[in-house]
């Protein structure tokens, strides 16, 4: 992190996350949806990352080793999705 | 790296290479292993949201019932934690710049904030056990939400009471010369990588639930 960064950025950055949590109460209550909301945070995390915790500040060799592999993680859990509709219906297992 | 040690490095043969290889990552190896420690706590809250997404799609009478009292009060936590997150950027910065007096204040008003959320989140669970929700039972519907909420936000609850008991050891131990601006740093990454979690689990937990 250097030392003459920039207080207007970080400032900036915190006003942009801010709105964007209001934007989400909005969507709460006037368009409400899963991927809206998520899509949101996932911008607002983008931010807190890259700008919070400087990242974007960092060796392009620890962005590449840091965030395929937690996003590949992370994707690959999405295949639960499946069963738990599966198990709402209470249709059976695909044979 | 300068000639004299790249010079070093090829004369003391394998071992002396070793000790002077440039690090892959340019980064302290503490703040490479507060990293390595953020991605596995990011896969440890996917997968607890992910499973509460899972019980929630499973259930047919999942509870909606934050009223919007429930959603001021959480608007108000997420401005905290946020606002927590932007007063340790300015500690940290002043840690950097050499400004110990004022790195030492912003690190501790952030521990303030932190304390300040923790009071508001076990406010609201205070109430919602007292209209009887708990672990495994609510009055609103589905038994598994109790385990589920109280599961992502203690979990999260328990992420930022850690952080301020850990940003006030370093805290402390900056002050006494212990610690310098780095370890601030590192810490202040765990900080914002809690404010960040929090971003994911106002939207899965509160707003997907809200009473319409």
């Amino acid at each position: 992190m250097s030392a003459e960064g920039s207080l207007k950025s970080d400032l900036m950055v915190y006003a942009g996350i801010l709105a964007m949590a209001g934007v989400q109460i909005f969507l709460a209550y006037y368009r409400p949806g899963v991927i809206r909301m998520l899509l949101v945070a996932a911008i607002q995390a983008f931010f807190a990352v890259m700008f919070f915790m400087h990242l974007r500040d960092e060796k392009s060799t620890l962005r590449l080793a840091l965030i395929p592999a937690t996003l590949f993680v992370l994707v690959m859990m999405n295949m639960v999705w499946a069963d738990s509709y599966r198990l709402i219906h209470l249709k059976p297992f695909a044979k | 790296m300068s000639e004299a040690n790249l010079s070093m490095g090829h004369g003391a043969g394998g071992h002396g290479a070793a000790v002077m290889e440039e690090r892959p990552f340019a980064v302290p190896s503490k703040k490479l292993v507060m990293w390595l420690f953020i991605i596995s706590d990011a896969c440890t809250f996917g997968a607890m949201l992910f499973a509460y997404g899972y019980v929630r799609n499973a259930a047919p009478d999942w509870p909606h019932h934050f009223e919007s009292s429930s959603i001021i009060n959480v608007a108000i936590m997420t401005f905290v934690l946020v606002t927590s997150s932007l007063t340790m950027l300015i500690g940290t910065r002043a840690a950097h710049a050499g400004d110990k007096s004022k790195a030492l204040r912003f690190t501790f008003i952030t521990v303030g904030l932190g304390l300040v959320f923790a009071a508001l989140h076990l406010r609201e669970w205070g109430s919602m056990i007292h209209e009887g929700v708990s672990l495994f039972q609510n009055p609103w519907g589905a038994p598994l939400f109790g385990a589920t909420f109280f599961g992502v936000t203690g979990l999260h609850l328990a992420h930022v009471i850690s952080g301020a008991i850990a940003l006030t050891v370093v805290g402390l131990g900056y002050k006494r010369g212990r610690y310098n601006a780095d370890d601030i740093e590192i810490w202040s990454l765990y900080w914002h990588f809690v404010d960040l979690v929090w971003m994911f689990v106002v939207p899965m937990v509160y707003l997907l639930n809200v009473a319409q």
